[in-house]
């Protein structure tokens, strides 16, 4: 529930995701669901040349279960906040 | 959710499997299970052009969907796709 909390503050921001089948996909963060579904907008895949699939699509639909990693702008987070948020959460998890 | 927006629009649909499927999207649920009309299945190889092969009406199950993306007609239908050569889309690992 946190993840989400954080992925919605970066709404409208420029993220990069890497889905598990390699595929690398930059834009911009439209909204976030609680499966960590991402709606991406002004869409550029890496690698343009290897992967002309998408050539057509400027904003996509990613299902959260096959994203490996987002890339985030790190100026738009707050490292230490997370840091301490996530600790809390876990240690809350723990108790009960 | 987030797919609405996408009904009635073509939409390209990428699956677990790396099968690209193109189709007007009818119908979706919280699942992100999907139902498609008019689909076609685009076949890509790195040594002939594209080939269209035509499926008609699908339900997609939401756990096979990858990725769903609007697709912008214009620069869709300007494309020829027997000049398009490219390796297919690679399945999901650990999916």
């Amino acid at each position: 529930m946190l993840i989400f909390s954080v992925f919605k503050t970066l709404t409208d921001q420029t993220v990069t995701v890497e889905l598990k089948n390699d595929l690398s996909i930059t834009g911009v963060l439209k909204s976030v669901d609680q499966f960590l579904n991402i709606r991406l907008d002004n869409i550029k895949v890496a690698d343009e040349g290897r992967h002309p699939h998408m050539m057509a699509v400027k904003n996509c639909f990613i299902r959260g279960s096959v994203v490996r990693y987002v890339q985030l702008p790190a100026e738009h987070v707050d490292t230490q906040l997370l840091e301490d948020a996530t600790r809390r959460d876990a240690m809350n998890q723990v108790k009960r | 959710m987030s797919l609405q927006g996408y009904t009635d629009r073509r939409v390209l649909l990428v699956l677990q499997d790396g099968r690209a499927i193109v189709g007007v999207l009818v119908g979706f649920d919280q699942k992100s299970n999907i139902v498609l009309s008019d689909c076609k299945e685009r076949v890509y190889s790195a040594d002939e052009g594209v080939e269209e092969i035509p499926l008609g009406l699908y339900l997609v199950k939401g756990e096979m969907v990858c990725l769903i993306g609007e697709i912008d007609e214009a620069i869709d239908s300007s494309a020829d796709l027997s000049t398009i050569r490219a390796e297919p889309i690679p399945p999901i690992r650990y999916g």
